[in-house]
């Protein structure tokens, strides 16, 4: 099953990763899906090995939310890293993707996690909609 | 599970290289990454023990060109061979678009290389897939240990272990040298976009 993005949905997404996250302080947003192909990334840093990063936060994933049945959880609530100068932060989104957000200590992760949270209700619908095969044409 | 950006006319799709452990995976990866320009392929990433054994996967990103006015950018991944892997396996499995299946053609590995075939068959079965369904393409790689003294098993064997069912494409390898390496690739890639471009039901113009 593929997930097919017109030039209008991407300009959707663009635009809530822009109103909500960016425009908060994250400093760059990553979307992927859980197989690891990379969607979509907005943000202010370069970032050259953008492929990679959406493939092992994909996998990366996919084994802690292994973990987490293993002990009798669902999923967990926080997936966060906490780094010297850049923290990041993972979501799944809808049931099959995942959003990465990178963010400095100039903004609190409570802020970052409420704006997620609206952002990925904002995107939901747009993937939603898409799932699956549908007319394609190039 | 493919992606299809059509504000930049992209497919971006995932080939996992599967196998029993030690049969040349990563060797084919390593080559693609050593021999192919910088614009063409990035950086690859290995997750691996203190040996030289992947533990999680291997993983290489392809900008292989146009198809059809659509630029395609592949995702190349490896699987852990060990038996003990099969979690990590299957999550790398995960939404796969296309798959390589490198047999060991040492004499010693024939029954791990039946034994990883069925693995895959029965982690696809869990993901809802045929192993018929999905494209793929056998190697049977190290066939430059003819030269040696180590017993190889001989091409009609390996088809006869591997291929007699499926029926789908096999290459001769070295990867270590890179013999049969593009073959391979060449051949998945342009099963795995067919079978893209197919299912999402597109016509075609070019
Ligand atoms: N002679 C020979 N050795 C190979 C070939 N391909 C891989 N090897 C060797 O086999 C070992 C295991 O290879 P590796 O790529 O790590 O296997 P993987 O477990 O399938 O990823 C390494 O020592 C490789 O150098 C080949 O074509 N010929
Ligand atoms: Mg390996």
């Amino acid at each position: 099953m593929s997930l097919i993005l017109t030039k209008n949905d991407i300009g959707k997404l663009e635009e809530i990763i822009s109103d909500q996250l960016l425009d908060s302080g994250a400093e760059h947003v990553v979307l992927t899906d859980l197989s690891g192909n990379l969607i979509m990334e907005r943000g202010s840093l370069q970032m050259e090995d953008i492929f990679s990063l959406a493939a092992v936060s994909a996998a990366n994933f996919a084994a802690t939310a292994e973990i987490a049945r293993l002990i009798g959880e669902d999923d967990f609530a926080l997936l966060y890293h906490k780094g010297g100068r850049r923290n990041v932060h993972f979501s799944r989104l809808a049931k099959d993707y995942l959003i990465i957000t990178l963010f400095n200590d100039n903004v609190s992760l409570g802020l970052i996690r409420l704006k997620i949270g609206s952002a990925i209700h904002a995107m939901s619908a747009i993937f939603e909609q898409h799932k699956g095969a549908g007319p394609w044409r190039s | 599970m493919a992606f299809i950006d059509l504000s930049k006319n992209e497919i971006q799709a995932k080939i996992v290289y599967y196998g029993p452990g030690r049969g040349g995976k990563t060797t084919n990866l390593l080559y693609v990454h050593e021999s192919m320009s910088k614009q063409v392929c990035g950086k690859m990433v290995t997750i691996d023990t203190k040996g030289d054994r992947t533990l999680f996967f291997d993983f290489l990103p392809l900008n292989i060109g146009k198809v059809m006015n659509m630029t395609i950018r592949i995702q190349l991944y490896t699987v852990p061979g060990q038996v003990m892997y099969n979690a990590t396996r299957k999550l790398v499995l995960r939404g796969v678009d296309g798959i390589v299946f490198v047999a060991d053609s040492l004499k010693v590995q024939k029954n791990k290389n039946i034994e990883s075939l069925q693995n895959l068959a029965e982690n696809l079965n869990d993901e809802g897939l045929a192993i018929s369904q999905v494209p793929l393409v056998l190697q049977y790689n190290k066939r430059d240990l003819m030269e040696s003294n180590i017993p190889l098993l001989p091409v009609a064997e390996l088809e006869a272990d591997l291929n007699e069912g499926l029926k789908v494409p096999a290459f001769e390898a070295s990867a270590t040298i890179g013999d049969g390496v593009y073959e391979t690739l060449r051949e998945i890639s342009k099963r795995t976009v067919k079978n893209v471009i197919r299912k999402v039901g597109g016509q075609i113009t070019c």
